[in-house]
């Protein structure tokens, strides 16, 4: 009997042996695939341009530079394109966390009447919208097409967003709390001021970082509606560079004009797009591991229930 | 005399809580005006569309654009490739994010774990203009580093993944589950948090090892979460995003690549047809919605699990 509990004991070990290393496995091969492409960006970025174009860069550096990043920093566009990005970041960041702050905290209060109906008003919109094109009618019916404006307030009110707020207040903010501020006289404002908004810190910073990363990153919305280059966000010069093949990176007449010049973009267009990746996605990558408590407590806080 | 209380009840918390109003004021007015009044613009799918004539102005034309858009030569291909995409996605990029979760879920060490989700969450923060240029950089025929591996393994070293419609579904599903799978991880892993460790006790007295505990506690337990989670990725089934679809088309694969949301677009803002490119795009998100009801109304029937 107890020969036999123990052969139990010992197969079940054996098992969980070959379980975990096949897990574990699985797990360095995940972490692998995931680390290895952003490291090759960062690595070919430094990189002598005619080692990232032959292709035979992989794993360490080869003949370190800086050229690459000097092409990017020396662009215009790109100076611009990170003053729009920042502009519109910052700008949309605030005004949305207000707005979604405010209408969360209003929507998790038990007592106000109608919030119910209000709720079933927001979350439509998560299932059923308008469409592209009449949005589109919309927004240029108001005068807002390319316009910084619009940029700054298009992308700022996700009812998701307002979700996890709501969901996070209704369960960390308790009634009785309320109740004992009405005693002594607190209204709604000076409660919410002083005692929801340093309560809630925690759901703010997870707002504030997913609206400002969905800033950061966006280009459909400034494609669509801006017109003019000059307002244009570092997503879209990205995608401008990125994409354009490398003859018609070069202006036909500098070609002709200027051979040399000519052969130098094409040799470099590759480096130049390593670089520009890595200047575009640097703050967040570098931010982000601070902050990643906070993102994932956003997710579960939402899940609680969407 | 009761109705009376309850109006004076009524009045009072109003003017109590007036303030809650205004608070939601600002989000309201935001969605009445980018969400409510765009859906009001939705009656240009059943007109003919002048910018003269306006919004409400415009003669009406019934189904015409449904008829044009369901007898266009491309209305096959564009309903296969975008069924065959989220379908693919579905299949590829569900299961991952449970396969992680629960691996993680078992990592010992409290460091390696979390390195390990450090990392594989990272890539969700990666713009979709980063993510296809990284695409075609790595993919490149003549200096990606793929095509460098392949040549290891006999390969030509020469094969233009980017540009081969064959490639395309592949690349467009693998790039996302790359992107997504940490990320997606985060949900299932606080449901499994949330698993009772004497369940596990347990059974590890019963003499059931990892694998099986897997199996029957862990997976049972964040079945709900799972259920939620295919609802949801259901519902977007008519719904791939136009975002990185559109970055990753180029001439060559043109044939697999144009998607409803892609053409949308196209049709609307690029070719100036107002109407017939409301008309597909209200019939996407028509589909789109019933598909998330009927999907939710059977996952309510058979697991009772549901969004609402």
């Amino acid at each position: 009997m107890r020969k036999r509990i123990r052969k139990q004991i010992i197969k079940s070990t054996w098992d969980d042996r070959i379980f975990d290393l096949i897990t574990g496995l699985f797990l360095i091969v995940v972490v692998v695939i995931t680390l290895y492409p952003i490291y090759f960006v960062v690595l070919a970025s430094f990189t002598e341009p005619v080692n990232v174009n032959s292709g035979d860069l992989l794993l360490y550096p080869k003949d370190i530079t800086l050229s690459g990043y000097k092409k990017v920093f020396g662009d215009s566009r790109v100076w611009s394109g990170y003053f729009n990005t920042l502009l519109y970041t910052v700008c949309g960041t605030v005004y949305g966390t207000a707005i979604t702050v405010m209408a969360g905290y209003a929507l998790s209060r038990k007592d106000m009447i109608g919030r119910g109906l209000l709720m079933k008003i927001f979350v439509f919109t998560m299932y059923f919208s308008g469409g592209m094109i009449p949005t589109y009618l919309v927004i240029n019916s108001m005068g807002l097409v390319n316009t910084r404006l619009l940029m700054i307030i298009l992308g700022s009110v996700s009812v998701y967003n307002m979700i996890i707020v709501r969901s996070f207040m209704a369960s960390n903010i308790p009634d009785e709390l309320l109740e004992a501020a009405r005693i002594d006289g607190c209204g709604n404002g000076q409660f919410f001021v002083k005692i929801v908004l340093p309560l809630s810190k925690a759901v703010i910073s997870v707002i504030v970082l997913y609206i400002a990363v969905n800033y950061w990153n966006s280009y459909f919305d400034a494609m669509m509606y801006l017109t003019d280059s000059g307002k244009y966000p570092l997503q879209l010069y990205l995608r401008t560079i990125l994409f354009q093949s490398q003859a018609a990176s070069l202006n036909a007449e500098t070609a002709m004009a200027d051979p040399e010049y000519a052969e130098e973009m094409k040799t470099m267009a590759q480096v130049v797009k390593y670089s520009i990746i890595v200047v575009a996605t640097a703050p967040i990558i570098c931010v982000y591991p601070f902050i990643q408590k906070y993102f994932v407590k956003g997710v579960m806080i939402g899940s609680v229930k969407g | 005399m009761g109705s009376k209380r309850k109006f004076t009840n009524l009045f009072k918390s109003l003017k109590r809580n007036w303030l809650l109003y205004v608070f939601v004021m600002p989000a309201l007015i935001h969605i009445i005006l980018f969400r409510y009044w765009p859906m009001f613009g939705l009656q240009i799918a059943f007109k003919r569309y002048s910018f003269a004539e306006g919004i409400t102005g415009s003669p009406w034309v019934g189904l015409y654009w449904f008829n044009k858009f369901v007898a266009s030569p491309r209305f096959l291909e564009i309903i296969k490739n975008t069924l065959s995409l989220s379908l693919y996605s579905i299949i590829a990029g569900f299961p991952m994010p449970i396969i992680l979760a629960l691996i993680l879920n078992n990592v010992k060490s409290e460091k390696w774990k979390r390195f390990s989700q450090t990392i594989t969450y990272m890539p969700h923060f990666i713009s979709t203009v980063v993510l296809v240029g990284m695409m075609s950089l790595f993919f490149s025929p003549s200096s990606g580093f793929v095509n460098t591996i392949f040549k290891w393994f006999g390969g030509s070293g020469q094969i233009y993944f980017m540009g081969m419609p064959e490639y395309f579904p592949h690349m467009y599903v693998w790039s996302g589950v790359w992107q997504g799978m940490g990320w997606g991880s985060i949900i299932y892993l606080a449901a499994l948090a949330g698993v009772d460790t004497s369940l596990h006790e347990a059974a590890r007295i019963d003499g059931a090892n990892k694998f099986q505990r897997v199996i029957h506690i862990d997976i049972p337990n964040i079945l709900p979460t799972i259920i939620i989670v295919l609802i949801m990725n259901c519902g977007s089934i008519l719904g791939v995003g136009y975002e990185k679809v559109y970055l990753m088309q180029n001439s060559l694969n043109s044939g697999v690549s144009e998607v409803i949301s892609t053409y949308v677009y196209k049709m609307g803002l690029g070719r100036q047809q107002y109407s017939f490119s409301t008309a597909i795009g209200l019939l996407n998100n028509v589909v789109n919605f019933l598909v998330l009801i009927i999907v939710n109304k059977l996952a309510d029937k058979f697991s009772g699990t549901s969004l609402w």
